[in-house]
């Protein structure tokens, strides 16, 4: 919310001229979309000058017409308080001419390296604070920055992401503007407006003579540019003048989810079946798999989330599709913890990665509604194999993959209740890995598939 | 002629064109009842003589018939059906709809009717068509009856039309118009010494000697079949109910044994096993015409009975809803021998399919037929065969009390062949069907209240991936509206708008409760886990939950709920709750604090970090503008922006003051406290008969003060009459929220208030000035944001609280009443359902 630049040498006040903004005139304000932005001088001296820009938010005008739901975060918010793209905007409404590097009356100072320090108060810093000393270094900046605990009454809930602070060096008033305009977003994560093609512009505009060489590029760009990554191709295609950079494609190995869905589809098609549903199909990858194969007459995809099958519709292009492709495939809502007679009738059933995201206590109504209700020949399940976690680094031993996981089985686990599933239900069952497999650990996924005893 | 006809029956009116069905239609049954296929012809072509388009005007007749009949409405064909094959669909119909067929033939001289077909003008059949249909009348006449018409009546004179009368007669099955009580008594299977004990146990004056039974005045037994086979003393237990039956003391449907024995007396040949060869051998060698009298017996007995204007049906293997108050050979079946489906199990007996499952009729099924060792109701059908025979019981199930009665066997008489025990498919599993899509829910405080089909898409997904399992969900608590806003400058919410609010309705006395600063949550408690399984379907060992207003577990782990549950059981161990209320569970409704201990994430992620930067940013800004202030000390601007940057910074402190009074650490069991509120429900009774004021007593008496985890709430009791009674509330909410309190919440005295019809709001809140910072926003006192504030709308989230709150005690009245699962569930549901409803959060 609040940009300090300091100038310190001789006539600094001076720094008023660069800026375009008198220092003797108490505050000047400046209307802009969310609010106003006021300048002002802190310290006026000749050695040191100090200009403000201090943003004044209206937290109303920011939650109007969200609509409702992203709840109350709209009204408590920190962003008019904080130094974010908002920043970077009223720099470039207020501070534009100095920016360009313009300076009627003092070219020659607006040219020159001087000894300018910035203070950003409140900056979200979105990344390990070992970062703003890489990317402001190599800029020639001495780095320091305060951090601060989130609430001195509660020491347990640790710090905060807010730093102040406080670049010096002796560079030109264009450049630091630049820098600081490039770089809020860039830790900060989170911009008041939505990322276009403009901002390609925008960066190539603001990062010449600076951003090509910086060690830390790449980190920016795709910072800046949400990690858009047509955004971020065409950044470094109209950088290089068209010229796109050589990506280097090296063969990768198939992801485990590719994996994971070969392996599911392998089971199906060996398993001779014809109708199919995919219980928690998601956004529907399995089930454009099964489409492309003639092998599977009917197909079906059920998943509790809206959202999900309108992506999978979308994936299948099943509101334009033609009829026989609208016979052959079916989308609908439905949940595992309900029985549904929608369920029954097909050859076989799918579900991927779905049952650790469901509570342990509701598996027993998960089994019924499928093993008992739907009963297809062929049952296909996967889940994760915890196990193998302790192949993840970034794993401690109680952690599991996805924040939403109600539990992982380790293989003995597994393997045990697709015993019991088996025993209780009439199937029987055969278990394997799907994945690299590592000695003592097994494979990242494990897969079962059921058949019914006749 | 008097045509009798069942009351519900198809109907097929046969004769040649112009013999007089239409009108015949028209005089002796309603407009809606009669179906014409000139009709529908007309409806789907223009032309109701278009014959080309006959086979679709019959595809759509019978559409319209098939709705009608499984509605259970007589339905009359108006077509001339004198060709076979237009009669067999007839047959079709009345076969899949377990009903009779009726004809009524119009077998009219050929002239009369040429003569008024020739009158019409808009239908010039050739004489040819009258002459083919009168032969295809004539050849068919022999046939009505072997193709499948169970009555059949010929008219053959305009006189004989003119003459006739229509007496619509119930069914055999149908005594709705008996009430009851009943006592239904299970499968006896020869075990008399065990019946006529539970007969004098539930008060029948029993004359074991002379086999007779007097029922106490009122009331009726009704036995479920399988009077015989495997027992002991067959002939006696067969003398004692036929006597009763025959007094008019009992009624009697029949079991697959009884079936099978009146096979054999009738001289059928059956497999003699399962404990026949025994029966047969004790009626032989009874005296007199025993075995004739047996015969006849059997034979007359209905196969199952509709009691209490539809609410209660009787049957031996139970009965889905679609063959409730049928008549057919399959409904007969499916009364004797249950769901199968031809399999048979590993001991070599029919397979037994769960019907009970799939059961969501709107009566009660009491049945028997399969042994159980105790009884279960599952969807509201109760399985009263405890096994007597095998070693188990004898029950009674007393209607309309819903108890049972029971007598346990002196020993095993037969070995059970498979055992006892229920499958465990025997459960209430529940289905998409009972919640998805548009759906009306009867509820008593509010009449049907709509949840629509966006609102059940949205809920479905946070029910089935985050809630608990539904066994422990009989409430979720309804959302709660503000007071209206404020006129005072510097507040939005005042308590004069909550006095108002209920002043205007007619409300004269209001209950002020202080409003805790933490999480709403529902607390289900049984005595024990057995209290759990048996009350609540929950066998997993768990005796009960802490849920959030969502429905998922307020504790991710276990642990803690358990601890917390169990100080409470405590709690009502040692204050005599238990037995003061008569009940093995409570269900309350709480405020559990701090805070912090359920929306941690709220405030450590978005809360605190407000605070952190808005306290810092503003800080950092009144120095600099310090500085410049100093340098300039007239500087224009300055000092206004530096006074609006201090009331900023001074607004932060308040704010993050406000969000750190509801957060503390918690290090143990002991650092939580939970305000209960509301007694919802006990065993019997639902709570919304009491008033707020004996809510709060009787918290304080029997929950709160012996542990400190539970916390009594402030209340106050306002005469809204009284001049001195509502300022001295108002004074105290002041000091309430001056001290960081986060309000009070207003309820009219009584708990569930109308005027007139008008279900009135059960509470709203009035919340304080400095709590409303977290809510509105740190600096939303300022002058400029109050003034748009003000403009805030509360109907929507008015009408939502209404509707939560009537299905929030709906779904209890269901649970205390002993509905079935889905029937609760179904209101829950809804209430998570209309909170998708967008509606401003910050009300």
């Amino acid at each position: 919310m609040l940009l300090t630049i300091t100038y310190t040498g001789r006539d600094t006040p001076d720094l008023g001229y660069l800026l375009y903004k008198n220092p003797n005139r108490g505050t000047q304000t400046f209307d802009l979309a969310f609010g106003r932005a006021h300048v002002f001088y802190p310290e006026i001296t000749d050695t040191r000058t100090t200009a403000a820009l201090l943003l004044d938010i209206d937290p109303l005008d920011l939650a109007k017409g969200k609509g409702n739901s992203e709840g109350l975060f709209d009204y408590v918010n920190d962003r008019p308080y904080v130094s974010s793209s908002f920043m970077s905007v009223a720099i470039s409404k207020v501070f534009g001419t100095a920016m360009t590097g313009r300076a009627d009356s003092r070219q020659e100072l607006s040219d020159s390296p001087l000894d300018l320090s910035a203070e950003i108060a409140m900056l979200p810093c979105n990344a390990d604070f070992a970062m703003l000393a890489r990317i402001f270094e190599p800029l020639g900046y001495t780095v320091s920055y305060e951090n601060c605990v989130l609430d001195e009454r509660f020491p347990e809930w640790g710090e905060s992401r807010y730093v102040n602070l406080s670049l010096r060096g002796n560079v030109r008033l264009r450049d630091l503007l630049k820098h600081i305009y490039v770089l809020l977003p860039v830790f900060d994560r989170q911009k008041h407006y939505w990322v276009g093609d403009d901002e390609v512009d925008k960066l190539l505009r603001m990062g010449e003579d600076w951003l090509e060489a910086h060690p830390e590029r790449k980190y920016i760009v795709d910072r800046y540019l949400y990690r858009q990554r047509d955004l971020v191709g065409e950044y470094f295609s109209r950088l290089n003048d068209g010229v796109s950079e050589p990506e280097v494609t090296p063969v990768r190995e198939p992801s485990l989810n590719a994996k994971r869905l070969d392996a599911v589809f392998s089971a199906l098609k060996d398993a001779g079946a014809h109708s199919v549903i995919d219980l928690g199909c998601g956004e529907g990858r399995l089930l454009s798999l099964l489409l492309k194969d003639g092998q599977f007459t009917k197909i079906a995809g059920m998943d509790v989330a809206q959202s999900a099958l309108k992506r999978a519709s979308d994936r299948l292009r099943l509101e334009t599709a033609s009829e026989r492709i609208s016979e052959r495939v079916t989308l609908f809502q439905g949940s595992l913890t309900y029985r549904d007679g929608r369920i029954a009738g097909y050859d076989a059933a799918s579900v991927m990665e779905v049952i650790e995201h469901m509570d342990a206590t509701r598996l027993a109504v998960f089994e019924r509604v499928v093993f008992d209700f739907a009963k297809p020949r062929v049952v296909v399940l996967t889940t994760p194999n915890r196990d193998y976690n302790a192949v993840y680094e970034k794993l401690s031993a109680e952690d599991m993959r996805h924040g939403d996981h109600r539990f992982e089985w380790t293989r003995a686990e597994f393997a045990a209740w697709v015993k019991a599933v088996c025993a209780k239900f009439g199937y029987r069952a055969a278990v394997s890995g799907i994945g690299e497999e590592r000695e003592d650990y097994g494979s990242p996924t494990q897969m079962g598939v059921f058949e019914r005893c006749e | 002629m008097r045509i009798e006809i069942p009351e519900l029956c198809i109907v097929a009116l046969v004769g040649v064109s112009g013999s007089g069905k239409s009108t015949f239609a028209k005089t002796s049954f309603k407009p809606t009842e009669v179906l014409s296929s000139d009709y529908f012809r007309a409806l789907i072509s223009d032309d109701e003589n278009n014959q080309a388009v006959s086979p679709q005007a019959f595809d759509a007749l019978y559409y319209v018939a098939r709705k009608r009949l499984e509605l259970g409405l007589l339905t009359v064909i108006d077509a001339t059906n004198v060709q076979e094959e237009s009669r067999k669909e007839i047959i079709k119909l009345a076969k899949e709809q377990n009903i009779h067929a009726v004809a009524i033939v119009l077998d009219l001289p050929e002239s009369v009717c040429r003569e008024r077909n020739a009158k019409r003008d808009d239908r010039n059949f050739g004489s040819t068509v009258i002459a083919k249909q009168a032969a295809q009348l004539k050849r068919s006449l022999k046939y009505l009856k072997k193709d499948g018409f169970r009555f059949v009546y010929t008219l053959k004179s305009e006189a004989d039309i003119a003459d006739c009368e229509i007496v619509r007669t119930p069914l055999w099955n149908d005594r709705k118009s008996e009430h009851g009580p009943f006592d239904i008594i299970g499968d006896v299977h020869g075990c008399y010494d065990e019946l006529t004990e539970l007969l004098r146990k539930l008060g029948y004056e029993v004359d074991a000697e002379s086999f007779t039974a007097a029922p106490p005045v009122g009331r009726k037994a009704v036995f479920l079949g399988d009077l015989c086979d495997r027992g002991p003393k067959n002939a006696e237990v067969l003398r004692l109910v036929m006597n009763m039956h025959k007094s008019g003391g009992a009624y009697c449907v029949p079991g697959n044994h009884d079936a099978k024995l009146l096979k054999h007396l009738r001289g059928s040949s059956v497999q003699v096993s399962h404990g026949l060869a025994v029966t047969l051998e004790q009626i032989e060698n009874q005296v007199g015409g025993f075995k004739r009298d047996v015969t006849d017996f059997i034979d007359g007995l209905i196969s199952h009975y509709v009691f209490d204007d539809g609410k209660l049906v009787v049957a031996h293997a139970g009965l889905p809803e679609k063959y409730q108050g049928r008549a057919s050979a399959r409904v007969r079946d499916f009364c004797l021998y249950g769901d199968t489906n031809g399999e048979t199990d590993e001991f070599g007996l029919p397979v037994r399919l769960p019907w009970a499952e799939d059961y969501r009729g709107r009566a009660l099924v009491v049945y028997g037929h399969t042994p159980i060792p105790e009884v279960r109701n599952v969807n509201g059908a109760v399985c009263i065969d405890t096994g007597c025979v095998f070693g188990g019981k004898l029950t009674a199930y007393r209607y309309p009390e819903r108890e049972t009665v029971q007598v346990e066997a002196a020993r095993e008489y037969y070995a059970p062949i498979r055992p006892l025990a229920p499958t465990e498919k025997d459960e209430d599993l529940l289905d998409i069907e009972d919640i998805s899509g548009k759906r009306y829910i009867g509820t008593k405080l509010r009449g049907r209240v709509k949840v629509s089909e966006e609102q059940s898409t949205a809920a479905l997904e946070v029910m089935s991936r985050y809630a608990a399992d539904p066994h422990w969900l009989i409430y979720l608590p309804p959302t709660m509206s503000p007071c209206e806003t404020s006129d005072l400058p510097e507040y939005l919410e005042y308590p004069t708008q909550a006095f108002e609010y209920y002043r205007s309705r007619g409300v004269d006395k209001v209950v002020c409760e202080r409003k805790h600063m933490g999480s709403r949550s529902v607390i289900v408690l049984c005595r024990n886990a057995e209290v759990a399984a048996q009350r609540f379907g929950v066998a997993d060992g768990s005796n009960g939950i802490i849920s959030t207003r969502t429905g998922r577990h307020f504790f991710d782990d276990a642990v803690t709920e358990r601890a917390l549950l169990e100080r409470l059981n405590v709690a009502l161990d040692r204050s005599g709750f238990w037995a003061e209320f008569a009940t093995d569970w409570v269900c309350l409704d709480a405020e559990l604090m701090p805070w912090s201990a359920k929306a941690r994430e709220l405030v450590v992620e978005q809360y605190a970090p407000v605070g952190r930067a808005g306290r810092d940013g503003t800080r950092a800004a009144v120095a600099a503008l310090e500085s410049a202030l100093a340098a300039q000390p007239n500087g224009a601007g300055l000092s206004e922006l530096l006074d609006r940057y201090r009331e900023k910074s001074d607004m932060l402190e308040r704010y993050t003051d406000a969000y750190r009074r509801y957060c503390w650490t918690v290090n143990g069991i002991d650092d939580y406290r939970i305000a209960p509120f509301h007694i919802l429900a006990t065993e019997g009774k639902v709570w919304n008969t009491e008033n707020h004021v004996r809510h709060m007593e009787t918290i304080k008496a029997f929950i709160t003060g012996t542990d400190p985890i539970f916390m009594a709430t402030d209340y106050m009791v306002v005469d809204l009459a009284d001049g001195a009674s509502v300022p001295a509330a108002t004074d105290w909410w002041v000091e309430l929220t001056s001290s960081g309190g986060e309000g009070m919440v207003v309820k009219p005295y009584d708990f569930t208030v109308f005027k007139g019809t008008e279900l009135l709001q059960p509470a709203v809140k009035c919340r304080g000035r400095e709590y409303l910072r977290i809510i509105y926003g740190a600096e939303y006192t300022t002058a400029e944001h109050m003034s748009r504030l003000k403009k805030r709308s509360l109907n929507r989230k008015r009408n939502l609280a209404l509707n939560e709150f009537a299905l929030g005690i709906e779904s209890l009245e269901r649970f205390v009443g002993g509905e079935p699962l889905y029937g609760v569930h179904e209101c829950v549901f809804g209430v998570l359902a209309m909170e998708s409803e967008p509606v401003d959060p910050r009300l």
